[in-house]
């Protein structure tokens, strides 16, 4: 199915899949607002927006997991809609994530082959076709991949390649990458590029997401930026530059504004040297005063959630040293990082933040309960109490304290998990994608609420994809590469595009 | 969800009251004082052991050899009996449970430490404690006449006209409610079921908590093994053979999600109860002993079925109340 003849990929080709006036909002949030898109066939189209502008909502719509409110896709000319993942897939749309979604107990055939293996007259699996049609795959891909390999024992760039493969024997139409490359190296990066060269060279439709300029500008043809859920530009690669595209990235109007209270920093409070981990970081070096709010910037994948987690206690870096107020405060174990008055509001709120069951008020104690209890039973009254002080603090907005905190929406869960760490009186708190997925006016409430606490001496950490959060909220802002800290810039010297350019390792211009 | 919960735990009083009332019409004796107080101290490993193994259902794990440990624990009692039959009655039961917190701490410290999959783990131990059983017995019985005279009447001995070994049940079931409602630990089983994850960054260590669990379910299974050979007066390798489904039985019928995290302990004993009236009122009411299990295990699949569209029931419920308060 790879024998095609090859056709070069044209610029005024007509798209085959056309996207318009797509809307879906969730509650409270407007994920996308009136956007549109066109794939043409032959072509690499670039998706290029900041965290939370809406690409990965996008992509769910194209392949039938959310539907649209409102809008019209038309595919090769005819209006479609994509019930179910099933639909999207019967369209000829696939696509390949950044963790691939595998089966990691099946053979590398039978993976390309799931939901479509070809059969024997009588109905069965004919597996020696199956084989030998996933080896030619493979084989014309170039990749030496073992068909009867399990999957789980391949890299990641297998994985992807095995995906690529999988796009080929459905005979994908359109092939969605969504952010392929962010667990790749270097040389695998470069393997994935000729494969989507392949692609490009087969007649498909790719729509590429990523946040590394070089690699847009390596292997798209055209580009589509979004921001804040709205589509605010899209044309040739060849007509524009990295300038631009950073421009109409980052360029807002100034209507947001970001209740940042000005401080007297204090003394140093944290200070952490030469922190490294064998995977994921490497020689960290900051410090964080008394009252200040410290931004973490970088691309997904740059190894600040990481170095949070180690701080927190969770993984275990491999050398370096913590220092809190004086004394070592390096965590063995969360529970230990709590103790020393280190916390932490994870990324995934629902997975890792909110115990989702539990009632508002034993969320908000649960670090707490050795306070709460007399003589190792738990004092429901006192509990609540401490409940319901943080929870006013935080002003919650719930029916009862007695509601399962599932049943609130994002951001009053977020009250929620920062409510429950405010109960531990810690000494720094670091927040990870603290507003991610929540409404604006919730928005709001935590950054104010972020302001106040650095204001009474708290000291803030705050892991942020999101530009704007980042300038607006921090008295200082490091930005982060690829495990390494790659610039360090005041207050007074933060501009987006630089920013942008940092942590995406573009050289200036 | 609370509300539901509670909601639940009142059909299944009814259901009980229902099942009693409908035997009761036809065979009044069914409802004497006495056979009540029959029912109910028949009932009583099962409503221990249900608790324990609620607790660790709870943390998304399964104890599937908690009659074993019942039956190790059991026949070490049974034979320090047989052999010094002096010494005392309370200290038989330390011995017991003591027993049985150590076997459930192995399964707890494999589940922790090694990470394997706790229906993997007691279903090994199931069988090496059987067979430690037939290691120490010799394949022999404990029988009545070794034991003592003391030993066999102390569950049977009436207190306030109903017996010992009803009232250890009891105390059981109020420690158990406390535990529950007003410890950490408690609280930390509830957590760790719901959302292991988010447990952990909680600072709450997860394997350690089931480790707990698992002890729990072994202390329980320790003193339902004494209890157990005092009261039938008998110790053998398979006593409460097959006993662990029943247990799990009673959990799901409780409402005890096999999915950890919900559950109470009203529920668990409300569960038992139900089964111990349904395996006693069959009898009553002449169904043929095979005809007995086939409704038993009925009661169970429809117990489950109804389970299963109340947690479904839930969610919809939770999604539709986010969706109004945004």
């Amino acid at each position: 199915m790879l024998n095609r003849p090859e056709k070069p990929a044209t610029m005024t080709a007509e798209p085959i899949l056309r996207l318009e006036g797509i809307t879906k909002t969730f509650p409270g949030v407007k994920a996308l607002n009136d956007i549109a898109l066109e794939l043409y066939p032959g072509q690499v189209t670039a998706l290029i927006g900041e965290n939370g502008a809406g690409k990965s909502t996008l992509v769910k719509i194209m392949t039938g997991i959310y539907q649209p409110d409102a809008g019209a896709i038309t595919l090769d000319g005819e209006a479609v809609h994509f019930p179910s993942a099933h639909a999207a897939l019967d369209h000829g749309i696939t696509a390949i994530h950044q963790e691939t979604v595998l089966f990691d107990e099946l053979s590398v055939a039978e993976n390309i082959f799931l939901g479509h293996a070809p059969r024997t007259r009588v109905g069965f699996v004919d597996w020696k076709k199956l084989r030998a049609e996933a080896a030619d795959i493979l084989k014309n891909m170039g990749a030496s991949i073992d068909p009867g390999a399990r999957l789980k024992d391949l890299s990641i760039a297998n994985k992807h390649l095995v995906a690529v493969a999988r796009a080929l024997s459905i005979e994908a139409q359109i092939v969605i990458m969504d952010e392929p490359t962010a667990a790749l190296s270097h040389k695998e990066i470069e393997e994935l590029f000729v494969l989507v060269d392949l692609l490009r060279q087969d007649g498909k439709a790719i729509l590429f997401i990523s946040h590394k300029f070089d690699e847009i500008f390596r292997i798209a043809d055209r580009y589509t930026v979004f921001r804040d859920g709205e589509m605010v530009g899209s044309g040739l690669m060849a007509e524009t530059d990295q300038k631009e595209l950073v421009r109409m990235m980052v360029g807002r109007s100034v209507d947001q504004v970001f209740p940042k209270q000005e401080v007297t920093l204090g003394e140093t409070v944290l200070e952490v040297k030469g922190l490294s981990h064998p995977t994921e970081f490497d020689d960290i070096n900051f410090t964080l005063r008394r009252g200040e709010i410290l931004g973490f910037y970088g691309l997904v994948g740059a190894g600040r959630s990481e170095l949070m987690q180690a701080l927190f206690g969770a993984t275990r870096p491999s050398s370096g040293t913590v220092t809190l107020e004086g004394k070592p405060a390096l965590a063995k174990s969360e529970a230990d990082a709590i103790e020393k008055g280190i916390v932490y509001v994870p990324e995934e709120r629902g997975r890792q933040g909110a115990v989702i069951g539990l009632p508002i008020f034993q969320n908000i104690s649960l670090p707490s309960l050795k306070k709460t209890s007399r003589s190792g039973f738990l004092d429901l009254a006192r509990e609540f109490a401490l409940a319901r002080k943080y929870a006013e603090r935080l002003d919650l907005r719930a029916a009862s304290l007695s509601q399962d905190v599932g049943t609130l929406s994002g951001g009053n869960q977020q009250k929620v998990v920062i409510a429950k760490w405010l109960a531990t009186q810690p000494r720094v708190i670091i927040l990870d994608e603290p507003t991610k997925g929540i409404d604006i006016g919730s928005k709001a409430a935590v950054h104010e609420f972020m302001s106040a606490l650095a204001a009474e001496g708290l000291c803030v950490i705050m892991v942020s994809s999101e530009l704007p959060e980042i300038m607006g909220m921090s008295d200082r802002v490091i930005v982060m590469r690829e495990g390494r800290i790659a610039g360090e810039f005041n207050r007074e010297a933060l501009d987006a595009e630089t920013l942008v350019r940092t942590a995406a390792g573009i050289e200036e211009t | 969800m609370q509300a539901l919960l509670k909601h639940r735990e009142l059909i299944l009083v009814g259901a009980i009251a229902v099942l009693v009332g409908l035997i009761a019409l036809r065979f009044p004796g069914f409802i004497a004082p006495r056979n009540i107080v029959r029912v109910f101290d028949d009932t009583s490993i099962l409503m221990m052991l249900a608790l324990g193994q609620m607790v660790v259902i709870l943390t998304r794990c399964i104890d599937l050899s908690i009659a074993a440990n019942l039956a190790l624990c059991g026949m070490i009692v049974a034979m320090i009996n047989a052999a010094f039959p002096d010494i005392p009655i309370p200290a038989l039961i330390v011995v017991g449970v003591a027993c049985g917190a150590a076997l459930g701490a192995v399964n707890g410290l494999l589940v922790w430490k090694l990470d394997i999959p706790s229906i993997v783990v007691t279903l090994g131990t199931m069988t090496i404690f059987r067979g430690s059983i037939f290691l120490l017995s010799s394949g022999e019985w404990v029988n009545a006449h070794q034991m003592s005279a003391a030993f066999k009447a102390f569950p049977r001995t009436e207190f306030l006209w109903i017996p010992v070994f009803s009232w250890i049940a009891i105390a059981v079931i109020a420690l158990f409610f406390v535990l529950m409602t007003r410890t950490p630990l408690g609280r930390s089983f509830y957590a760790v079921g719901v959302n292991p994850t988010a447990s952990v960054y909680t600072g709450i260590d997860v394997g350690r908590t089931r480790f707990f669990a698992f002890v729990v379910s072994g202390i329980v299974a320790g003193l339902a093994g004494y209890l157990w050979v005092s009261r039938y007066a008998v110790a053998y390798v398979d006593i409460a053979g097959g006993f662990e489904l029943e247990v799990v039985a009673a959990c799901v019928i409780g409402g005890i999600s096999i999915a950890g995290g919900i559950g109470t302990v009203a529920g668990a004993v409300l569960g038992a109860l139900f089964l111990g009236v349904v395996k006693n009122a069959l009898p009553v009411i002449d169904v043929s002993p095979f005809a007995q299990m086939a409704i038993s295990g009925a009661v169970i699949v429809i117990a489950v079925i109804f389970n299963a569209r109340a947690e479904r029931k839930t969610g919809r419920i939770i999604l539709r109340k986010a969706e109004a308060s945004a």
